[in-house]
């Protein structure tokens, strides 16, 4: 028999109090020689930055786990390294996406900008049609890894189905 | 117009099952934030299975009493808020991080962005921290939270609720959501509480007066249960038509 889930709410405009008292965005720490940036935008429809947005990465290859508060600019950051490639699968985050005005958190997944054959061949990204798979695949940027998270439009990120 | 008719909250559907309606229309945040394309699933096999492990520093000794944080004490009606985190099999959860934040007794949040003239509390910052322990129970000492109008909708008031972030065993149980207080007069106008369509559904949102764990003197006491889904992809195949 199966319990029925409690249902998600929306984390709200004021999750900080409860989930940003301290810095937990560093998967692995800023001297670790493989340390990576990885920065982005998190942005509604009409291309606003969502300024009062949560982003969640999760590198399950490394076991490493992080959080970062949007600024008013929507800016996130994280400190990562990048995970080993698994089973045939490109190394990548997961990127869980809470906001006021999502009643439900969206899981999307980063890939890494410097990995194309890596990404060519993962089961998953080579499942999407090609626009899909470049909104996927980060960008290089000043030593930084940019990946841009739109809720939206023409161009949105890919939610998977949790 | 008579609250009956009242366009914000839409009639119940019991076809959603335990989800929340991500585009529900009365809640107006929704409408350039929700994604508006399919959700993509993922095969079951190249889904996480692990998630986050947090070390015993995450959690210090006395935050699971938001009573307790400052020099003087709250004011409010001091309450227990108890319950078990389960998987969807019933099984508990053991070591999951329960993470809670709450306004005052007055309706404020501690927040530079919520401006709304109730005062603050200079003895409840309103965010507590614990882990589930070996029989999946979480226990937290705080005040019942005041409701308070937001900006969605002409006179618009949240039922009374405290949020709650929880970690299970795999990622892919992650679960935000909110915790309301039985019998909320609030609840039928509140487009939040009301985006999750299915009444049964719903009634898992509410907490329990539990009479059992008050504390004589000193606490009222709710108890509240939080069941996570198993994880990996596919547990919920409504959810994609309802993208
Ligand atoms: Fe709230």
């Amino acid at each position: 028999m199966s319990l029925p889930k409690t249902p998600s709410q929306t984390v709200g405009p004021y999750y900080a109090i409860g989930l940003c008292r301290r810095v937990e965005n560093e998967l692995v720490p800023l001297n670790d020689p493989a340390a990576i940036r990885v920065i982005g935008q998190l942005l509604d429809g009409e291309g606003r930055p969502i300024g009062d947005g949560m982003i969640e990465a999760w590198d399950a290859a490394g076991g490493r786990w992080g959080r970062s508060g949007t600024d008013a600019d929507g800016r996130f950051s994280f400190v990562a390294a990048k995970p080993p490639a698994l089973q045939g699968a490109a190394p990548r985050l997961d990127i869980y996406v809470f906001a006021r005005g999502l009643l439900k958190h969206q899981l999307t997944r980063m890939y890494f900008p410097d990995e194309p054959e890596a990404n060519a061949s993962d089961p998953v990204l080579s499942s999407l049609p090609e626009a899909d798979r470049a909104v996927l695949v980060a960008e290089q940027e000043d030593g930084a890894v940019r990946f841009d998270i739109r809720m939206q439009g023409e161009r949105q990120t890919v939610f998977f189905a949790l | 117009m008579t609250s009956d008719e009242s366009p914000i909250v839409l009639p119940d559907d019991p076809s959603f099952g335990d989800d929340v309606q991500v585009d529900y229309p009365g809640y107006r945040s929704t409408r350039l934030r929700a994604p508006k394309r399919p959700l993509v699933t993922l095969p079951e096999e190249l889904h996480s299975v692990d998630g986050p492990v947090f070390g015993d520093e995450t959690v210090s000794e006395l935050d699971y009493d938001l009573t307790r944080q400052h020099d003087g004490e709250p004011l409010g009606e001091r309450i227990v808020v108890a319950g078990r985190v389960l998987d969807d099999s019933g099984k508990p959860i053991r070591n999951a991080l329960v993470e809670v934040w709450q306004a005052n007794s007055a309706g404020r949040y501690k927040h530079q962005v919520d401006q709304h003239p109730a005062p603050l509390d200079p003895n409840f910052s309103g965010a507590g921290r614990c882990f589930t322990d070996d029989d999946g129970n979480y226990r937290f000492i705080t005040l019942k939270p005041g409701a308070y109008p937001w900006g969605n909708h002409e006179n618009a008031w949240r039922p009374a609720h405290i949020h709650f972030s929880v970690f299970g065993r795999a990622f892919a149980q992650r679960l935000v959501t909110q915790m309301y207080f039985p019998g909320d007069p609030l609840f039928r106008f509140d487009p939040i509480f009301n985006s999750v369509r299915d009444p049964k559904a719903r009634a898992l949102l509410v907490s329990e007066f539990d009479l059992a764990t008050t504390q004589p003197e000193w606490a009222l006491a709710f108890r509240w249960n939080i069941v996570l889904g198993h994880g990996g992809s596919g547990t919920t195949p409504l959810e994609e038509g309802h993208a």
